[in-house]
Protein backbone atom coordinates (compact mmCIF):
# COMPACT_ATOMS: atom_id res chain seq x y z
CA UNK A 1 0.00 0.00 0.00
CA UNK A 2 1.25 3.24 -0.75
CA UNK A 3 -0.65 6.47 -0.66
CA UNK A 4 1.76 9.19 -1.77
CA UNK A 5 1.16 11.75 -4.35
CA UNK A 6 3.41 13.20 -6.73
CA UNK A 7 2.17 16.60 -6.26
CA UNK A 8 -0.40 18.72 -5.03
CA UNK A 9 -2.34 19.07 -8.82
CA UNK A 10 -2.59 14.96 -8.28
CA UNK A 11 -4.05 15.45 -5.02
CA UNK A 12 -6.97 18.13 -6.07
CA UNK A 13 -7.50 16.45 -9.78
CA UNK A 14 -10.74 14.61 -8.71
CA UNK A 15 -12.52 17.58 -7.52
CA UNK A 16 -15.50 18.16 -9.29
CA UNK A 17 -17.59 21.15 -9.46
CA UNK A 18 -20.34 21.52 -6.37
CA UNK A 19 -18.16 18.95 -4.62
CA UNK A 20 -18.79 19.42 -0.76
CA UNK A 21 -15.27 19.84 0.74
CA UNK A 22 -14.27 19.77 4.19
CA UNK A 23 -11.13 22.19 4.71
CA UNK A 24 -9.09 21.89 8.67
CA UNK A 25 -7.43 24.14 10.19
CA UNK A 26 -8.54 26.96 13.10
CA UNK A 27 -7.07 30.33 12.51
CA UNK A 28 -3.75 30.59 10.93
CA UNK A 29 -3.27 26.82 12.28
CA UNK A 30 -3.42 23.51 10.01
CA UNK A 31 -5.11 25.06 7.25
CA UNK A 32 -4.19 23.49 3.90
CA UNK A 33 -2.72 26.21 2.45
CA UNK A 34 -0.98 24.04 -0.63
CA UNK A 35 -3.78 22.34 -1.41
CA UNK A 36 -5.91 25.23 -1.59
CA UNK A 37 -3.93 26.68 -3.86
CA UNK A 38 -3.62 23.88 -6.42
CA UNK A 39 -7.52 23.50 -6.13
CA UNK A 40 -7.70 26.91 -7.34
CA UNK A 41 -5.41 26.55 -10.43
CA UNK A 42 -7.24 23.30 -10.72
CA UNK A 43 -10.80 25.66 -11.42
CA UNK A 44 -13.42 23.82 -9.38
CA UNK A 45 -16.15 25.77 -8.64
CA UNK A 46 -19.98 26.16 -7.26
CA UNK A 47 -18.20 24.15 -3.93
CA UNK A 48 -19.73 24.18 -0.86
CA UNK A 49 -16.99 24.48 1.85
CA UNK A 50 -17.03 23.28 5.40
CA UNK A 51 -14.67 24.82 7.52
CA UNK A 52 -14.22 26.56 11.41
CA UNK A 53 -13.68 29.86 9.96
CA UNK A 54 -14.32 31.20 6.37
CA UNK A 55 -10.65 32.75 5.73
CA UNK A 56 -9.04 35.80 6.39
CA UNK A 57 -6.66 38.35 3.47
CA UNK A 58 -5.90 36.80 0.90
CA UNK A 59 -5.34 33.48 2.22
CA UNK A 60 -6.52 29.86 1.91
CA UNK A 61 -10.52 30.00 1.83
CA UNK A 62 -10.66 33.76 1.56
CA UNK A 63 -9.18 32.77 -1.92
CA UNK A 64 -11.45 30.87 -2.61
CA UNK A 65 -14.40 33.02 -2.13
CA UNK A 66 -12.50 35.99 -3.63
CA UNK A 67 -12.54 33.55 -7.35
CA UNK A 68 -15.54 32.95 -7.16
CA UNK A 69 -15.71 29.08 -6.71
CA UNK A 70 -18.02 28.68 -3.10
CA UNK A 71 -21.48 28.16 -3.56
CA UNK A 72 -21.97 27.34 0.48
CA UNK A 73 -20.27 28.27 3.81
CA UNK A 74 -20.99 25.87 6.33
CA UNK A 75 -18.83 26.75 9.38
CA UNK A 76 -19.28 28.75 13.52
CA UNK A 77 -17.16 31.78 12.94
CA UNK A 78 -17.26 33.13 9.70
CA UNK A 79 -16.10 36.57 10.90
CA UNK A 80 -12.87 36.90 11.51
CA UNK A 81 -10.06 40.03 12.12
CA UNK A 82 -9.49 40.26 8.23
CA UNK A 83 -12.47 38.33 6.78
CA UNK A 84 -13.13 40.52 3.56
CA UNK A 85 -14.05 38.15 1.02
CA UNK A 86 -16.30 36.38 2.85
CA UNK A 87 -17.99 39.85 4.11
CA UNK A 88 -17.77 40.91 0.65
CA UNK A 89 -19.70 37.66 -0.77
CA UNK A 90 -22.11 37.88 2.02
CA UNK A 91 -23.27 41.08 1.56
CA UNK A 92 -23.64 41.00 -2.23
CA UNK A 93 -25.88 37.81 -1.22
CA UNK A 94 -23.44 35.48 -3.61
CA UNK A 95 -22.86 32.77 -1.04
CA UNK A 96 -25.32 30.65 1.16
CA UNK A 97 -23.72 30.99 5.08
CA UNK A 98 -25.22 27.89 7.21
CA UNK A 99 -23.65 29.01 10.85
CA UNK A 100 -22.93 26.11 13.19
CA UNK A 101 -21.99 25.80 16.53
CA UNK A 102 -18.47 24.79 16.79
CA UNK A 103 -18.58 21.79 18.99
CA UNK A 104 -21.76 20.75 16.90
CA UNK A 105 -19.80 21.50 13.81
CA UNK A 106 -17.07 18.99 15.14
CA UNK A 107 -19.79 16.24 16.19
CA UNK A 108 -21.86 16.29 12.75
CA UNK A 109 -18.53 15.62 11.22
CA UNK A 110 -17.59 12.69 13.93
CA UNK A 111 -21.02 11.39 13.73
CA UNK A 112 -20.23 11.24 9.79
CA UNK A 113 -17.16 9.44 10.22
CA UNK A 114 -18.40 7.27 12.65
CA UNK A 115 -20.88 5.99 11.39
CA UNK A 116 -23.80 7.88 13.80
CA UNK A 117 -26.63 9.10 11.86
CA UNK A 118 -27.51 11.76 14.44
CA UNK A 119 -27.22 12.79 17.83
CA UNK A 120 -28.84 14.93 20.72
CA UNK A 121 -26.45 18.04 21.77
CA UNK A 122 -27.73 20.56 24.45
CA UNK A 123 -25.88 23.32 22.43
CA UNK A 124 -28.08 26.01 21.36
CA UNK A 125 -31.29 24.15 22.68
CA UNK A 126 -33.93 27.09 23.03
CA UNK A 127 -32.19 28.86 20.80
CA UNK A 128 -32.21 30.56 16.98
CA UNK A 129 -29.82 28.15 16.14
CA UNK A 130 -32.27 25.27 16.96
CA UNK A 131 -35.30 26.49 15.29
CA UNK A 132 -36.88 24.10 12.79
CA UNK A 133 -34.89 20.85 14.08
CA UNK A 134 -36.68 18.10 16.14
CA UNK A 135 -35.92 18.37 20.13
CA UNK A 136 -36.28 16.22 23.01
CA UNK A 137 -36.24 16.68 26.96
CA UNK A 138 -34.51 13.93 28.64
CA UNK A 139 -34.20 13.59 32.53
CA UNK A 140 -35.62 17.18 32.39
CA UNK A 141 -33.01 18.84 29.99
CA UNK A 142 -33.63 20.00 26.58
CA UNK A 143 -31.68 18.41 23.48
CA UNK A 144 -31.61 19.16 19.91
CA UNK A 145 -31.42 16.32 17.20
CA UNK A 146 -28.53 17.05 14.71
CA UNK A 147 -27.21 14.92 11.68
CA UNK A 148 -23.96 13.87 10.41
CA UNK A 149 -22.32 16.34 8.31
CA UNK A 150 -20.46 14.26 5.26
CA UNK A 151 -18.10 15.39 2.88
CA UNK A 152 -16.66 14.18 -0.77
CA UNK A 153 -13.23 15.26 -0.25
CA UNK A 154 -11.36 16.55 2.87
CA UNK A 155 -8.31 18.81 2.29
CA UNK A 156 -5.78 18.46 5.25
CA UNK A 157 -2.83 19.99 6.82
CA UNK A 158 -0.61 17.74 9.35
CA UNK A 159 3.30 17.50 10.10
CA UNK A 160 4.11 14.37 8.92
CA UNK A 161 2.79 11.03 7.18
CA UNK A 162 4.03 7.54 5.93
CA UNK A 163 3.12 5.69 3.12
CA UNK A 164 0.10 4.47 4.27
CA UNK A 165 -1.07 7.75 5.30
CA UNK A 166 -0.77 7.77 9.15
CA UNK A 167 -0.21 11.28 10.48
CA UNK A 168 0.84 13.20 13.03
CA UNK A 169 0.51 16.70 13.60
CA UNK A 170 1.96 19.86 15.49
CA UNK A 171 0.74 21.86 18.33
CA UNK A 172 -2.65 23.31 17.59
CA UNK A 173 -2.87 22.27 14.07
CA UNK A 174 -4.62 18.98 15.07
CA UNK A 175 -8.42 21.05 15.06
CA UNK A 176 -10.71 19.94 12.80
CA UNK A 177 -8.02 17.88 10.99
CA UNK A 178 -8.32 14.60 12.40
CA UNK A 179 -12.40 14.55 12.75
CA UNK A 180 -12.66 15.52 8.89
CA UNK A 181 -10.01 12.61 7.61
CA UNK A 182 -13.15 10.22 8.70
CA UNK A 183 -16.12 11.90 7.10
CA UNK A 184 -14.79 12.20 3.69
CA UNK A 185 -14.99 9.88 0.82
CA UNK A 186 -11.58 11.49 -0.25
CA UNK A 187 -8.89 12.90 2.60
CA UNK A 188 -5.76 13.72 1.37
CA UNK A 189 -2.86 15.26 3.77
CA UNK A 190 -0.33 17.75 2.91
CA UNK A 191 2.57 17.05 4.87
CA UNK A 192 5.53 18.80 6.13
CA UNK A 193 7.35 15.72 5.87
CA UNK A 194 6.83 12.33 4.12
CA UNK A 195 8.84 9.87 6.38
CA UNK A 196 10.37 6.70 4.52
CA UNK A 197 10.39 4.64 7.52
CA UNK A 198 6.79 3.85 9.24
CA UNK A 199 5.43 6.48 11.67
CA UNK A 200 5.93 5.30 15.36
CA UNK A 201 2.69 3.86 15.78
CA UNK A 202 2.44 5.21 19.52
CA UNK A 203 2.62 8.50 18.27
CA UNK A 204 0.04 8.18 15.41
CA UNK A 205 -2.91 10.21 15.70
CA UNK A 206 -4.92 9.64 12.56
CA UNK A 207 -4.39 6.34 11.43
CA UNK A 208 -3.72 5.61 7.73
CA UNK A 209 -7.30 4.17 7.66
CA UNK A 210 -9.09 7.47 7.25
CA UNK A 211 -6.76 9.28 4.57
CA UNK A 212 -6.85 8.19 1.06
CA UNK A 213 -3.88 10.66 0.33
CA UNK A 214 -0.75 12.53 1.52
CA UNK A 215 1.46 14.86 -0.35
CA UNK A 216 5.00 16.40 1.07
CA UNK A 217 4.80 20.35 1.16
CA UNK A 218 7.28 21.61 3.22
CA UNK A 219 5.86 25.22 3.26
CA UNK A 220 4.86 26.43 6.82
CA UNK A 221 2.30 29.49 6.35
CA UNK B 1 -18.97 57.31 38.54
CA UNK B 2 -16.10 54.94 39.12
CA UNK B 3 -15.22 52.98 36.36
CA UNK B 4 -12.65 50.15 36.19
CA UNK B 5 -10.31 50.09 33.72
CA UNK B 6 -9.99 46.58 31.66
CA UNK B 7 -7.20 45.09 33.08
CA UNK B 8 -8.43 46.03 36.68
CA UNK B 9 -11.59 43.99 35.58
CA UNK B 10 -9.60 41.18 34.67
CA UNK B 11 -7.76 41.11 38.17
CA UNK B 12 -11.19 41.27 39.85
CA UNK B 13 -12.39 38.39 38.41
CA UNK B 14 -9.35 36.27 38.26
CA UNK B 15 -9.18 36.68 42.16
CA UNK B 16 -12.63 34.50 41.58
CA UNK B 17 -11.09 31.72 40.47
CA UNK B 18 -9.83 28.81 43.07
CA UNK B 19 -6.85 27.41 42.84
CA UNK B 20 -6.41 23.73 40.47
CA UNK B 21 -9.01 25.06 38.35
CA UNK B 22 -9.94 24.63 34.49
CA UNK B 23 -10.89 27.70 32.89
CA UNK B 24 -11.96 28.48 29.28
CA UNK B 25 -11.03 32.39 28.31
CA UNK B 26 -13.44 33.77 25.96
CA UNK B 27 -12.06 36.03 22.92
CA UNK B 28 -11.55 39.46 23.72
CA UNK B 29 -11.67 40.91 27.35
CA UNK B 30 -11.69 37.63 28.86
CA UNK B 31 -8.68 36.65 27.42
CA UNK B 32 -6.43 39.42 29.95
CA UNK B 33 -7.88 37.06 33.23
CA UNK B 34 -4.61 35.17 32.84
CA UNK B 35 -2.12 37.74 32.97
CA UNK B 36 -3.76 38.69 36.44
CA UNK B 37 -3.91 35.33 38.81
CA UNK B 38 -3.25 36.11 42.17
CA UNK B 39 0.39 34.86 43.39
CA UNK B 40 0.59 30.51 44.68
CA UNK B 41 -2.55 29.45 42.32
CA UNK B 42 -2.17 27.21 39.51
CA UNK B 43 -4.94 27.76 37.05
CA UNK B 44 -5.15 25.96 33.64
CA UNK B 45 -6.07 27.27 30.84
CA UNK B 46 -8.63 25.04 28.02
CA UNK B 47 -8.15 27.04 24.77
CA UNK B 48 -11.57 25.34 22.26
CA UNK B 49 -8.86 24.84 19.00
CA UNK B 50 -6.98 21.80 21.21
CA UNK B 51 -4.86 22.27 23.98
CA UNK B 52 -5.37 22.33 27.50
CA UNK B 53 -2.29 24.53 29.37
CA UNK B 54 -2.04 27.18 27.34
CA UNK B 55 0.90 29.62 28.24
CA UNK B 56 2.08 32.47 27.82
CA UNK B 57 2.66 34.42 24.90
CA UNK B 58 5.96 33.50 23.25
CA UNK B 59 8.94 36.41 22.94
CA UNK B 60 9.41 38.06 19.73
CA UNK B 61 10.75 35.99 16.69
CA UNK B 62 9.39 32.92 18.15
CA UNK B 63 5.83 32.61 17.56
CA UNK B 64 4.85 29.59 16.13
CA UNK B 65 1.89 29.84 13.30
CA UNK B 66 0.55 26.21 14.75
CA UNK B 67 0.75 27.43 18.26
CA UNK B 68 -3.03 29.68 19.01
CA UNK B 69 -5.27 29.84 20.76
CA UNK B 70 -9.09 30.37 20.41
CA UNK B 71 -8.15 34.42 20.06
CA UNK B 72 -5.45 33.39 16.78
CA UNK B 73 -3.08 35.26 19.55
CA UNK B 74 0.20 33.21 19.37
CA UNK B 75 0.79 30.80 22.54
CA UNK B 76 3.57 28.70 24.43
CA UNK B 77 2.25 25.98 26.58
CA UNK B 78 2.29 25.50 30.29
CA UNK B 79 3.99 23.04 32.36
CA UNK B 80 1.41 19.83 32.28
CA UNK B 81 0.09 20.84 28.67
CA UNK B 82 -1.72 18.40 26.28
CA UNK B 83 -2.52 18.76 22.37
CA UNK B 84 -5.98 17.24 21.20
CA UNK B 85 -8.38 17.78 18.13
CA UNK B 86 -11.75 19.18 18.44
CA UNK B 87 -14.12 16.49 18.99
CA UNK B 88 -11.92 15.56 22.00
CA UNK B 89 -11.82 19.48 22.69
CA UNK B 90 -15.35 20.24 22.71
CA UNK B 91 -16.64 16.91 24.83
CA UNK B 92 -14.28 18.57 27.57
CA UNK B 93 -16.52 21.86 26.99
CA UNK B 94 -19.49 20.32 26.64
CA UNK B 95 -19.15 17.08 28.77
CA UNK B 96 -18.74 19.03 32.27
CA UNK B 97 -15.36 18.66 32.47
CA UNK B 98 -14.07 22.49 32.50
CA UNK B 99 -14.92 24.36 35.75
CA UNK B 100 -15.02 27.81 34.79
CA UNK B 101 -15.64 29.75 31.93
CA UNK B 102 -15.31 33.65 31.86
CA UNK B 103 -17.08 35.35 28.35
CA UNK B 104 -17.76 38.50 26.79
CA UNK B 105 -21.50 38.68 26.16
CA UNK B 106 -23.66 42.13 24.73
CA UNK B 107 -26.32 41.45 27.15
CA UNK B 108 -27.33 39.66 30.33
CA UNK B 109 -31.01 39.05 31.67
CA UNK B 110 -32.21 38.83 34.97
CA UNK B 111 -32.91 35.03 34.44
CA UNK B 112 -29.67 34.29 33.53
CA UNK B 113 -29.68 34.38 29.83
CA UNK B 114 -27.00 35.84 27.68
CA UNK B 115 -27.03 36.90 24.27
CA UNK B 116 -23.13 37.39 22.86
CA UNK B 117 -23.14 35.92 18.77
CA UNK B 118 -25.69 37.74 16.73
CA UNK B 119 -27.14 40.97 16.96
CA UNK B 120 -30.02 41.88 15.21
CA UNK B 121 -28.57 44.03 12.02
CA UNK B 122 -28.54 41.41 9.35
CA UNK B 123 -26.09 42.80 7.22
CA UNK B 124 -23.88 41.57 9.79
CA UNK B 125 -22.94 37.88 9.38
CA UNK B 126 -23.57 36.28 12.76
CA UNK B 127 -20.76 33.94 14.07
CA UNK B 128 -21.14 31.86 17.23
CA UNK B 129 -18.08 29.81 17.22
CA UNK B 130 -18.14 27.92 20.98
CA UNK B 131 -20.27 29.96 22.85
CA UNK B 132 -23.32 28.12 22.74
CA UNK B 133 -21.13 25.10 23.62
CA UNK B 134 -19.53 26.43 26.79
CA UNK B 135 -22.54 27.47 27.79
CA UNK B 136 -24.33 24.46 27.99
CA UNK B 137 -21.73 22.80 29.03
CA UNK B 138 -19.12 24.57 31.78
CA UNK B 139 -20.80 24.84 35.44
CA UNK B 140 -19.77 28.35 35.89
CA UNK B 141 -20.17 31.00 33.75
CA UNK B 142 -18.43 34.05 34.49
CA UNK B 143 -19.64 37.81 32.76
CA UNK B 144 -17.00 39.91 31.90
CA UNK B 145 -18.43 43.67 30.44
CA UNK B 146 -18.71 47.07 29.94
CA UNK B 147 -22.01 47.85 32.11
CA UNK B 148 -23.43 49.77 29.91
CA UNK B 149 -23.44 50.21 25.42
CA UNK B 150 -20.99 53.20 24.27
CA UNK B 151 -24.31 54.98 23.89
CA UNK B 152 -25.16 54.43 27.51
CA UNK B 153 -28.54 51.97 26.75
CA UNK B 154 -28.36 49.55 29.53
CA UNK B 155 -26.79 45.72 28.89
CA UNK B 156 -27.96 44.24 31.76
CA UNK B 157 -31.92 43.84 30.91
CA UNK B 158 -35.25 42.37 32.12
CA UNK B 159 -35.08 40.66 29.08
CA UNK B 160 -32.35 39.93 25.80
CA UNK B 161 -33.35 41.50 22.95
CA UNK B 162 -30.62 40.08 20.78
CA UNK B 163 -30.90 36.54 19.77
CA UNK B 164 -30.02 34.04 22.69
CA UNK B 165 -26.73 32.12 23.48
CA UNK B 166 -27.45 30.05 26.03
CA UNK B 167 -30.90 30.08 28.55
CA UNK B 168 -30.43 30.95 32.74
CA UNK B 169 -26.80 29.66 32.86
CA UNK B 170 -24.75 33.32 33.94
CA UNK B 171 -23.42 32.67 37.34
CA UNK B 172 -22.29 36.24 38.20
CA UNK B 173 -21.53 39.52 35.68
CA UNK B 174 -18.72 41.48 36.49
CA UNK B 175 -18.80 45.30 34.97
CA UNK B 176 -16.85 48.18 34.98
CA UNK B 177 -19.23 49.50 37.55
CA UNK B 178 -20.36 46.79 39.90
CA UNK B 179 -20.24 43.15 40.34
CA UNK B 180 -23.76 41.43 39.98
CA UNK B 181 -24.23 37.36 40.90
CA UNK B 182 -27.37 35.78 39.38
CA UNK B 183 -29.95 34.47 42.15
CA UNK B 184 -33.41 33.34 41.97
CA UNK B 185 -34.91 36.66 42.34
CA UNK B 186 -32.90 38.25 39.74
CA UNK B 187 -29.46 40.58 39.61
CA UNK B 188 -28.24 40.61 43.21
CA UNK B 189 -25.30 43.23 44.46
CA UNK B 190 -21.91 41.98 45.41
CA UNK B 191 -20.31 44.49 45.24
CA UNK B 192 -19.97 47.93 44.00
CA UNK B 193 -16.67 49.24 42.76
CA UNK B 194 -15.45 51.94 45.12
CA UNK B 195 -17.26 55.30 45.24
CA UNK B 196 -20.53 53.85 43.14
CA UNK B 197 -23.44 53.76 44.96
CA UNK B 198 -26.22 51.46 44.03
CA UNK B 199 -28.26 54.44 43.24
CA UNK B 200 -25.92 55.25 40.31
CA UNK B 201 -25.27 52.35 39.17
CA UNK B 202 -29.43 51.01 38.67
CA UNK B 203 -29.93 53.89 37.24
CA UNK B 204 -28.10 52.44 34.19
CA UNK B 205 -29.44 49.27 34.72
CA UNK B 206 -32.56 47.84 33.01
CA UNK B 207 -33.40 45.20 35.44
CA UNK B 208 -33.77 45.54 39.37
CA UNK B 209 -30.51 44.97 41.19
CA UNK B 210 -31.44 43.26 44.83
CA UNK B 211 -29.71 43.63 47.68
Amino acid sequence: MDKRLPDLATAVARIEDGARLMIGGFGSAGIPFGLIDALLDHGAKGLTVISNNAGAQETGIAKLLKEGRVAKVICSYPRSPGSIWFERRYEAGEIELEVVPQGTLAERIRAAGAGIGGFLTPTAYGTLLAEGKETRVIDGRGYVMELPLHADVALLRADRADKWGNLTFHGTARNFNPVMASAAKYAVAEVRELSDVPLDPERVVTPGIFVQGVVEYGVRP
Amino acid sequence: MNSLTDAQLAARVARDIPDGSYVNLGIGKPTHVSSYVPEGREIIYHSENGIIGVGPTPPEGEEDFEMIDASKRYITTAPGAAFFEHADSFAMMRGGHIDIAVLGAYQVAENGDIANWATLDEKFPPAVGGAMDLVVGVPTIFVMMRHTNRDGTPKLLRKCTYPLTGLAIVSRVYTDLAVLDLAPEGFRLVELTPGNTLEEVQALTDAKIHS
